[in-house]
């Protein structure tokens, strides 16, 4: 029965949730998409947000990336310059940092959704779940540090980064790697699973239309012929 | 050169009487919806007044605009690209709903459902986002109305620059005027340059500037980019919105609802004709005094033949250079001199301009007699400082403001006497460089002021939006675009060129454009 829910859960659910991301993003962008937008709630209220949602945003995105370059880089990759064992340390920091600073900044973000009567009005329930979703999903990831300190030889972060490895690139037996890891990792990681999953349903598909592209727009003014 | 037309619009404050029936006919069609409660796309200010949203003028607080770096280049004051990427997650600029106004509503459910009492009930005031009980008030789109509130709040006007304004306080000497406002429409918009998306775009064929809805990611920069604080977040749809100059009434030909319902007839819609490509040359011109010049220079005369040619050979129809050629905006704006846009030293090259107001004259009232000025009387001595109509329309440069009050007086006197007393005086037109037949135009115009020589639209030639001079697929194609239509009913604005469940394989053949096959040249 333990390995028939490790293998649904770190073996299945992973593809589930990624295509339903994929899938349900694309389907959102093409027949909606005057519902995609960051949403905004700084016009209605402004007290907090300017350091809460600064924060939030640059602490996630750094984890993101942290944990898209830590999981999916090979290990062979990063071996002649860095033992695993220091990896993880390096890990552990920036996490520690990034998700401290993450976690003040959603705390903020939190109140004022929850107390100020302005923005819980024009608060939809998929708004709440997602923040309140990547609140447990930051405080899971906070507590993952105390557990990798037991032991830093970087076996635990190994075995984390050949299950995603496996996923990603369509190996069998991915969910073997994760069997004997703690508790508190296999939670962050269906949590993490479950945030691809309702991705398309929530407010999170703005980060796809992140305007990078501004940078490169040549000159400030835009016309259009009409077609 | 590369010529393009734009649609403009003159305002004749002078004419202007404060019934707000633009902002509300405005309102009834275009911010009628939820979220945008609060926005008014065209609204009417009492001035002197720090206006709505409050101090909206003062560029320091709001940082709307463009401004030059020390190499002389045009930068929007809320920062380069960069620097709005990095101010994306939360805008430092960006007003608060109370600068405007937090919408309201009454509880009049309660009069029909209290039980009997000794007072009468009454609809108290709620607040339209929390549904929570307000006490009153406080701000709103015309709270300083016919100079409502006090002379030191209305004072922090951003026009008293420059002003010895305590004296403006006292009942004796107190003036002032509306400034109804719309979107400006600009030929350099701060708005379309601050938009990370790039969903705001200037239409090339009238240059009406618009927010493509589906590709607006509510960003929120354009709100601080735009001075003129003409773009408002719907705090419901998350996604910004702004005046659309009407275009569907544009494109038939027909005036923006605000100025159809103007019942001054203060406003006025023609077509100008200007070389695009001089543009950002004209807007960074060092000396902010200079911009106004320097905007007018920007237009082409329509009746010069090479001008034509070259319009034409740039895809303008030959309608709009008709249209140009009567355009009452141009007769105002150049020919006569007597329109100005709103603070061009925001370096957006506005495109919605305005003839100042005459006023009382100051002087006559205290020693019974006027001021002479040669023929006229000195407008120096009017009852609203030249130097505040000049910070409001021209950089604070007075000489331009001070010709175009005193062509508008002349007019006055000119035709007073050819009307009343039987004599033209041809001295007073001497005095201020006009000719008779100038007078009888302008006079025509601007008193007379029938609809056809205010509305002068030429029709929206969509065919001529393709590459070639006559596109015929685009013209035929977009007749019957509704009713048995492809796809999400008559929903334009999110079709993609692909469709994820199945493209068209065939246009409208209706048109008599055959099918392209692949590889076919032709």
């Amino acid at each position: 029965m333990a390995e028939y829910v490790n293998t649904f859960f770190f073996g299945i659910y992973p593809y589930i949730a990624i295509m339903t991301m994929l899938v349900g993003s694309i389907l959102r962008y093409d027949q909606d998409p005057y519902s995609w937008k960051a949403d905004s709630s700084q016009l209605l209220h402004r007290k907090g947000l300017r350091v809460g949602s600064n924060l939030f945003h640059v602490g996630i995105l750094l984890l993101f990336m942290g944990h898209f370059v830590g999981l999916l880089t090979p290990h062979w990759v990063y071996e002649p310059f860095i033992t695993a064992g220091q990896k993880q340390i390096l890990a552990m920091t920036a996490g520690g940092i990034f998700g401290t600073l993450t976690f003040i900044g959603m705390s903020i973000l939190i109140w004022r959704r929850t107390t100020q009567d302005r923005v819980r009005a024009t608060t939809k329930f998929m708004d709440m779940a997602i923040l309140l979703i990547l609140f447990v999903q930051l405080v899971l990831g906070l507590l993952t540090i105390p557990q990798s300190a037991k032991h830093l030889d970087g076996s635990s972060m190994i075995a984390l980064a050949e299950w995603a490895q496996h996923i990603v690139t369509f190996r069998g037996g991915a969910a073997a790697y994760v069997m004997d890891e703690p508790l508190v990792f296999k939670l962050h990681i269906v949590l993490g699973l479950t945030i691809f999953l309702i991705f398309p349903f929530t407010r999170l598909v703005h980060m796809v239309s992140a305007p990078i592209k501004y940078l490169f727009r040549s000159g400030y003014q835009i016309v259009r012929k009409r077609g | 050169m590369t010529i393009r037309a734009q649609i403009g619009m003159v305002l004749n404050l002078d004419k202007c009487i404060g019934c707000h029936t633009c902002s509300i006919t405005c309102k009834n069609v275009w911010t009628s919806r939820g979220g945008v409660e609060y926005a008014w796309f065209n609204n009417v200010e009492s001035k002197p007044g720090v206006g709505y949203p409050r101090n909206w003028e003062d560029q320091s607080e709001w940082k709307g605009g463009w401004e030059l770096t020390k190499g002389g280049k045009l930068r929007p004051k809320i920062g380069g690209k960069l620097g709005v990427l990095s101010n994306i997650f939360a805008n430092p600029d960006l007003p608060l709903i109370d600068d405007y106004y937090e919408p309201f509503t009454y509880e009049y459910d309660h009069l029909k459902t209290a039980k009997e009492s000794k007072t009468v009930p009454t609809a108290r005031m709620k607040s339209a986002i929390t549904g929570k009980f307000k006490e009153k008030p406080d701000w709103g789109v015309n709270w300083e109305e016919i100079l409502g509130g006090e002379f030191k709040k209305r004072s922090k006007d951003y026009n008293f620059n420059k002003i010895q304004k305590d004296i403006y306080g006292e009942f004796e000497n107190t003036f002032m005027m509306y400034l109804p406002r719309l979107c400006e429409h600009c030929l350099n918009p701060s708005c379309v340059a601050s938009c990370p998306s790039g969903a705001i775009y200037k239409r090339e064929e009238d240059g009406i500037v618009l927010i493509d809805q589906d590709k607006c990611r509510g960003w929120r920069m354009c709100v601080s980019g735009c001075p003129y604080k003409k773009i408002y977040f719907n705090w419901q749809s998350g996604k910004s919105e702004k005046c659309t100059f009407c275009y569907p009434r544009i494109e038939a030909g027909e005036p923006t609802v605000c100025s159809e319902t103007c019942v001054g007839r203060i406003r006025y819609l023609g077509v100008l004709l200007y070389d695009s490509d001089k543009i950002s040359e004209a807007a960074s011109a060092p000396d902010e005094k200079d911009l106004y010049q320097s905007q007018c220079d920007l237009f082409l005369d329509p009746h010069d033949p090479e001008v034509i040619k070259r319009a034409l050979a740039d895809g303008v129809p030959q309608s709009w250079i008709d249209g140009a050629q009567n355009s009452p905006v141009y007769k105002m704006a150049m020919e006569w001199k007597i329109a100005f846009p709103l603070h061009p030293e925001y370096r957006t090259l506005p495109m919605v301009w305005y003839v100042p107001p005459l006023s009382p004259i100051q002087s006559a009232a205290e020693a019974g007699q006027l001021e002479q000025n040669g023929m006229l009387p000195d407008v120096r001595s009017l009852r609203i400082p030249t130097q505040y109509l000049a910070n409001l329309l021209t950089a604070g440069d007075e000489e331009p403001v001070i010709s175009a009050l005193e062509r508008m007086m002349a007019m006055r006197l000119y035709m007073r006497g050819k009307t009343v007393d039987g004599t033209e005086d041809p001295k007073v037109l001497e005095q201020v460089g006009m000719s008779k037949d100038d007078m009888d135009d302008m006079y025509q115009l601007m008193a007379i002021a029938n609809y056809e020589d205010r509305f002068v639209i030429p029709t929206n030639h969509r065919e001529y939006a393709g590459d070639g001079p006559f596109d015929q697929e685009i013209a035929f194609s977009a007749r019957s675009e509704c009713g048995f239509s492809f796809g999400n009913g008559c929903n334009t604005g999110a079709k993609p060129k692909a469709n994820l469940f199945g493209t068209q394989t065939h246009a409208n053949t209706l048109s008599g454009t055959p099918r392209k096959v692949s590889g076919d040249q032709s």
